[in-house]
């Protein structure tokens, strides 16, 4: 029922962007959103990334965007539709848009498209991520400072790499700081459900934890936190408006650079395919200003931030094992890209079952 | 300690789907089938806390949030009932309406600071001469131990769903008006004929139910979360809607299938949280497998359960036909 209806309001966004006929000179971009552009965490970070094209390309360029747009066939049309509409360039913001990136792709092979969060390429295809998880190596170790009872909250919404990554980095840094750190792991199965997320903040609280994070998208579990008087991070949008007392930090997503960098290319001519998986030293993400925390806390995440900037510390270095005690990373060895972007196991220390 | 905060936070979760599951319940049994319950809600829900944070009482936003609800149900009624269009296809129209309309309206207000709506004690603290008394007996009340604070220190609203459950149940079974509404629902061209504004009944009903999900919603802005994202009911109005079939469309079934579904909802949260081991998508599914299970084996009795079902639920009625 939710898809249908899914559906029926994307055919109704899709008719309103149907764009004019375009002057020649000015070069197009165009962004395809899964969710709303004022959701206060992932789309907008993305729709503030767009404006900043706007704001520092200013005439060259022209953009467009169509949100709320369903993983699956109306993706492609919305997609198609875009390409059709004159855009030279049209970036799809959802790691569930990658077939049908690829589908409309091939069909326009004059126009440039980027995927966020995917894996394949093509001449005229680009993908582009963030290391999210060196944020939250550093949350760790904040989270492993902070804590009195030596155990943190982690609110979960699917297991797909992106965020076992997350929770493994999480576990890394807090292990890093005090071996002895537990994380409790709840999955609330949902992106965004303010409700939802809301329950298992309490429940965290009610269990114990005296600091919390989140892998989900609405401000809801930082306000239980302020209101329960524990600290927390924020998810991809600075969320110290929810908890001014209560964040400790937050993971910024900063699109704009890199926006404003593939769209110049576009104009010059010099675009070319490519698989980009940028971290806090490219600045395409960063930290929101560490609050609510000690000056030793502070300055032990500004220093671990600039060492992961400098390349000195990678937050999957061995020696790590398995949840299970087998070994994955020898001492010393760094765990690869492709690894990384499968990531399906959790790190030793982790006080959880990965559902499959 | 534990088990009164688990048992607040279940009260929380099960509050807006009792709301919008009661006034759903009088709806259905007056003949009308309203599936707009989540674009009333989410109506509830923006309007709820846009006029709290307008005004800065979020007292004004829960009545914000009932008219909202109920004059949004208006316009089902008017096409339903009085121009007699399909009242499927126009609920789910309602329902696509209500999201789109919660956005725009609602855009102005994304990332806004929420005013929480105070406790019953608190609020009443606030009234002259008789309040502070009230409320030093209600402060006091909440200290005791397990069920205290959940039985004297929670918000207005939740008072106010019990209080319409057994309201709503005593009016359906007890009343002559009760009555006269289940007649309307069970056939509506019999009571056409004994004399009975079946059109007027039916008006009354739906609106009945617009402000109960708009009351919903404003639970959910004002209490449950207080703040406005955009779809923040997040299907709960599908979920009531559920719950009204299969209680069987018994205000006490619906009370226990609203609570049930909290309890489980929360009880797997905790489950994961102590670490059980049992995947977490089967854990999620539990709360719809239990609620539907208990629900299902409590109305098992099929001639009472076809007693209780309105005949004329969702066809339309036209006097002069």
């Amino acid at each position: 029922m939710k898809k249908l209806l899914l559906g029926v309001s994307s055919a109704m966004l899709m008719a309103s962007v149907a764009a004019p006929a375009l002057a020649q000179d000015k070069t197009k971009a165009c962004f395809v959103y899964i969710g709303s552009k004022t959701d206060g965490g992932w789309t907008q970070a993305h729709d503030i990334g767009r404006q900043q094209v706007d704001a520092e390309l200013g005439d060259q360029v022209e953009t467009a965007f169509v949100e709320n747009v369903p993983e699956g066939p109306d993706a492609e049309r919305a997609i198609e539709r875009l390409a059709r509409s004159g855009c030279d360039i049209v970036f799809a913001t959802s790691f569930g848009f990658m077939d049908q990136t690829v589908a409309v792709a091939q069909k326009f092979p004059d126009v440039k498209f980027e995927h966020a969060t995917g894996y394949k390429t093509a001449d005229n295809l680009a993908v582009y991520n963030a290391r999210f998880y060196e944020g939250r190596y550093i949350q760790g170790q904040i989270a492993a400072k902070m804590s009195e009872k030596g155990v943190a909250g982690y609110i979960a919404s699917f297991p797909i790499p992106e965020v076992v990554m997350g929770i493994n980095a999480f576990v890394l840094g807090a292990q890093s700081v005090n071996p002895d750190f537990k994380v409790k792991v709840v999955w609330a199965n949902t992106w965004f459900d303010a409700g939802k997320e809301a329950d298992a903040a309490k429940v965290l609280i009610d269990q114990g934890v005296d600091v919390m994070t989140q892998h989900t998208d609405s401000t809801a579990p930082m306000q239980v936190a302020a209101e329960r008087g524990i600290k927390a991070f924020g998810q991809a949008s600075d969320m110290i408006k929810a908890g001014p007392e209560t964040q400790l930090t937050a993971i910024l997503d900063t699109w704009g650079p890199y926006y404003v960098k593939r769209i110049k290319a576009v104009m010059d001519g010099t675009w070319t395919s490519g698989n980009i998986w940028d971290g806090l030293a490219e600045g395409i993400l960063s930290m929101a200003p560490y609050t609510n925390m000690p000056d030793d806390v502070k300055a032990m995440a500004e220093e671990t931030e600039a060492k992961i900037k400098s390349g000195e510390l990678k937050p999957f270095t061995g020696p790590i094992n398995k949840q299970d005690g087998t070994q994955w990373l020898a001492a010393g060895e760094n765990a690869d890209d492709k690894t990384l972007a499968g990531l399906n196991f959790y790190v030793e220390g982790v006080d959880d079952q990965l559902p499959k | 300690m534990l088990f009164e905060s688990v048992l607040i936070t279940i009260a929380t979760a099960a509050t807006p789907l009792l709301l919008a599951a009661i006034g759903e319940l009088v709806v259905e049994r007056s003949g009308v089938l309203n599936l707009g319950v989540e674009g009333m809600m989410v109506m509830g829900a923006v309007c709820g806390f846009g006029a709290a944070a307008l005004t800065g009482s979020p007292w004004l936003g829960v009545l914000a949030a009932v008219a909202a609800g109920s004059l949004f149900s208006l316009l089902f009624g008017f096409l339903t009932l009085s121009i007699a269009t399909n009242q499927v296809a126009t609920g789910l129209s309602l329902t696509l309406l209500g999201l789109g309309l919660s956005s725009m309206i609602g855009e102005a207000f994304v990332g806004s600071a929420g005013t929480k709506l105070p406790t019953l004690a608190a609020g009443l603290g606030a009234v002259p001469v008789v309040g502070p008394p009230l409320q030093n007996l209600l402060t006091n009340l909440a200290e005791l131990p397990l069920i205290g604070r959940f039985l004297f220190g929670q918000d207005p609203i939740f008072y106010i769903s019990i209080l319409l459950v057994v309201g709503v149940a005593w009016f359906l079974f007890r009343t002559r008006a009760g009555l006269t509404l289940r007649s309307v629902g069970d056939n509506h061209a019999s009571a056409h004929a004994l004399g009975i504004n079946v059109l007027g009944i039916r008006y009354l009903a739906v609106m009945f139910g617009g402000a109960c999900a708009g009351l919903a919603g404003g639970h959910l802005s004002l209490v449950y979360t207080p703040q406005w994202v955009e779809n923040m009911t997040a299907g709960r109005g599908w979920i009531a809607l559920a719950l009204v079939v299969f209680a069987s469309w018994r205000p006490l079934r619906v009370l226990a299938g609203a609570y049930l579904f909290g309890a489980v909802t929360i009880g797997q949260l905790h489950a994961q949280a102590m670490g059980f081991g049992i995947p977490s998508q089967l854990l999620s599914a539990m709360p719809y497998l239990a609620t539907i299970l208990v629900l299902v084996l409590i109305s098992r009795n099929r001639r009472l359960t076809l007693m209780n079902t309105p005949a004329s639920l969702g066809q339309p009625f036209v006097p002069d036909r």
